[in-house]
């Protein structure tokens, strides 16, 4: 049995034309057990609050004042945004370190593009050394070996895949924390906020703008690349583990993984409020 | 040597070199908000918010040589 590792999430149906892949119903489930506990511990609120509802309230709380202490007056705006990210990331990355989550699965045959496009490789080698007549000929032999090879190739495709180790996942929450920066400088500088992009006043700030634009763009990447590769590396590594010594030594490294992804999802919601103060920084 | 070994040793190469820079990094910004901490510990909580942002960042150019690697290999 080889070790199985997978840069994309697998897609394992489909809903009319929309792929649904694993990392995507994981995402689901994620969103299930936030929306469940939400309602749940604010179905019966009360000032004397019940066991569940004081283990959320110390969890908000906690964040609340963490956030106030990065943005200072801002929080009450910004909370809702950065509170959603922390906790999505973070039952997401964890989600992702669940017994069974990656391991459970089903083999299905290697999917016939991707042999073509190994045998397209193939033949593109060949063309380069052989003549025209030798292409009919290979022409004939990829038939057969597609044949062959789609009969006995088989990769294994999990049920479930952590939605953070899925690039697609990340880049839309950096999206998301991109666009609400410029949304809150625009909410509470007005017009006045696009000065920090575009200023026609003096040459320096003008260029100071464009490097504003540019680096504003880079932290969708910068955003994307470290909540996945954190998380993606993650899961390599507790693979890799797993797969020399399946018993006691993944152990120390679980741990390590609830760590990074706590840390990551904290470190990925101080970012985008530090931006946003930033963005509201010019304010006078 | 074909592509693929070509590719096997490059992704280590990447991730190798490309984690030198950000462990020195981290090691001198975590020495630096341990001593800051030693100094002044009430000072503790927000020594220790900007170390993990110094940290993240830093972190973030293993992450780019990790990413780098794992296309060279597996793209």
């Amino acid at each position: 049995m080889a070790l199985h590792i997978s840069l994309a999430a697998e897609t394992i149906g489909h809903i009319g034309p929309l792929p649904i892949t694993n990392s995507l119903l994981m995402t689901w489930g994620v969103m299930l057990i936030l929306l469940f506990m939400s309602l749940l511990s604010t179905r019966k609120l009360s000032l004397i609050p019940n066991h569940f509802q004081s283990v959320i309230e110390i969890i908000l709380e906690g964040l609340y004042s963490f956030f106030s202490s990065v943005v200072g007056h801002h929080v009450k705006m910004i909370f809702p945004l950065v509170a959603s990210l922390f906790l999505f990331i973070i039952i997401s990355n964890w989600s992702g370190l669940l017994p069974g989550v990656g391991t459970i699965g089903y083999t299905e045959p290697v999917v016939a593009e991707q042999i073509e496009f190994e045998e397209k490789a193939r033949v593109d080698e060949k063309i380069a050394e052989d003549t025209h007549e030798a292409i009919l000929s290979v022409d004939e032999v990829n038939v057969t070996q597609s044949e062959s090879a789609s009969s006995h190739a088989t990769k294994f495709v999990p049920l479930l895949r952590g939605p953070t180790a899925d690039l697609n996942m990340t880049i839309a929450l950096a999206i998301i924390a991109v666009i609400a920066m410029q949304y809150f400088g625009f909410k509470t500088l007005g017009v006045k906020y696009s000065h920090r992009f575009i200023n026609i006043k003096n040459p320096i700030l003008g260029f100071v703008g464009f490097l504003e634009i540019i680096s504003d763009l880079s932290k969708v990447i910068s955003f994307a690349f470290r909540l996945f590769g954190n998380i993606f590396a993650g899961e390599v590594l507790l693979a890799v583990m797993a797969f020399l010594m399946p018993f006691i030594a993944p152990m120390p490294f679980l741990m390590l993984e609830l760590f990074v992804g706590f840390i990551q999802a904290l470190v990925f919601s101080t970012l985008t409020s530090v931006f946003i103060n930033v963005a509201l920084a010019h304010e006078e | 040597m074909d592509l693929d070994a070509w590719r096997l040793i490059m992704s280590g190469a990447t991730i190798a070199v490309g984690g030198i820079f950000p462990a020195l990094a981290i090691g001198m910004i975590t020495a630096k908000a341990v001593e800051a901490i030693g100094r002044n510990p009430e000072s503790a909580s927000d020594v220790r918010t900007s170390m993990i942002l110094g940290v993240a960042f830093a972190e973030a150019i293993a992450i780019y040589g990790l990413v780098t690697a794992l296309i060279i290999k597996f793209v």
